[in-house]
């Protein structure tokens, strides 16, 4: 039987509570990874190892959180994404809410893009 | 003092598990700080000592060409304490390997029995996520560190 999104959320939430040392009420879907739980960048891997195991998935680097945005000029400029990089991040984080964040995409606030409802509906995808 | 806070590496399946021992005696110095009243060898320097050989087992798998660091203790109990005369034994399990990281788990026993459980991120720093760059030279897997401990397993020195 496949999984349903309950059980998927369930299971990131024992995951987060292990990687990062919370308690289950902590690990809401709204919750973001940096600002509420804590995370720190090992964190990001030691999450995503603990997820390749829980679902036996495979999570190639910068699927799940992608990498080289910020480091390329083409994609920021004065503290902010530029519509190319919007587009690009979007693109490849078709799992992310970017209802507020494309509001004012400040670097500063990509981070919110990072919640557990975030990393829920990436497994889902991979589980389906 | 050398940073040294495992004796002898006694296993090493590569990619898999190592295993190393550490005699805790009365004549190191630290257990005379910690404490005088009742010596024992504290459980942050078994966490070192599993570290170091969790060091070691990440490190094999790039043949000792990346710069390991510990980047993260995920957890780390301990059930009882270290005295003078005991020995330790830290078994290692690498967990999962990437480019950037690593994550092991480990069983620390005294004298046999299991007395803790602690698990690790170790982070190769050359791959690491923040691009912070480091010297050309490997300084981890070098020097006495490597030569007593590493070489002479790797020579099949250290089985006696």
């Amino acid at each position: 039987m496949p999984m349903t999104e309950t059980d998927v959320f369930e299971k990131v939430r024992e995951t987060l509570v292990d990687a990062l040392g919370l308690d289950d009420d902590e690990v809401t879907p709204e919750a973001t990874l940096t600002g509420d739980l804590g995370a720190e960048s090992i964190d990001f891997l030691d999450i995503v190892f603990r997820l390749e195991k829980t679902f036996d998935i495979k999570i190639p680097r910068g699927e799940l959180f992608p990498d080289n945005i910020l480091n390329n000029p083409e994609f920021v400029q004065d503290g902010k994404l530029t519509d190319t990089g919007l587009a690009q991040l979007k693109e490849r984080m078709p799992h992310a809410d970017f209802s507020d964040f494309e509001k004012d995409p400040d670097i500063n606030k990509m981070a919110e893009l990072f919640k557990v409802q975030t990393i829920v509906n990436y497994v889902v995808t991979k589980v389906a | 003092m050398r940073w040294f806070w495992i004796d002898r590496l006694v296993e090493l399946e590569p990619g898999k598990r190592a295993v190393a021992i550490k005699n805790v005696s009365l004549a190191e110095e630290h257990l005379h700080d910690h404490w005088e009243q009742f010596p024992n060898h504290p459980p942050s320097l078994m966490i070192e000592g599993v570290a170091q050989t969790g060091g070691i087992l990440v490190g094999q798998v790039s043949d000792f060409k990346e710069k390991v660091a510990l980047a993260k203790i995920t957890k780390a109990e301990f059930s009882d304490v270290a005295l003078p005369g005991d020995q330790l034994t830290y078994e290692v399990a690498l967990d999962s390997i990437a480019p950037e990281a690593a994550a092991t788990s480990g069983i620390v026993r005294k004298n046999g029995d299991v007395i803790g459980q602690v698990d690790l991120m170790f982070s190769h720093l050359d791959q690491n996520m923040a691009g912070t760059e480091f010297p050309e030279e490997n300084f981890i897997f070098t020097g006495s560190f490597f030569q007593r401990l590493v070489e002479p397993f790797l020579r099949g020195e250290s089985n006696g």
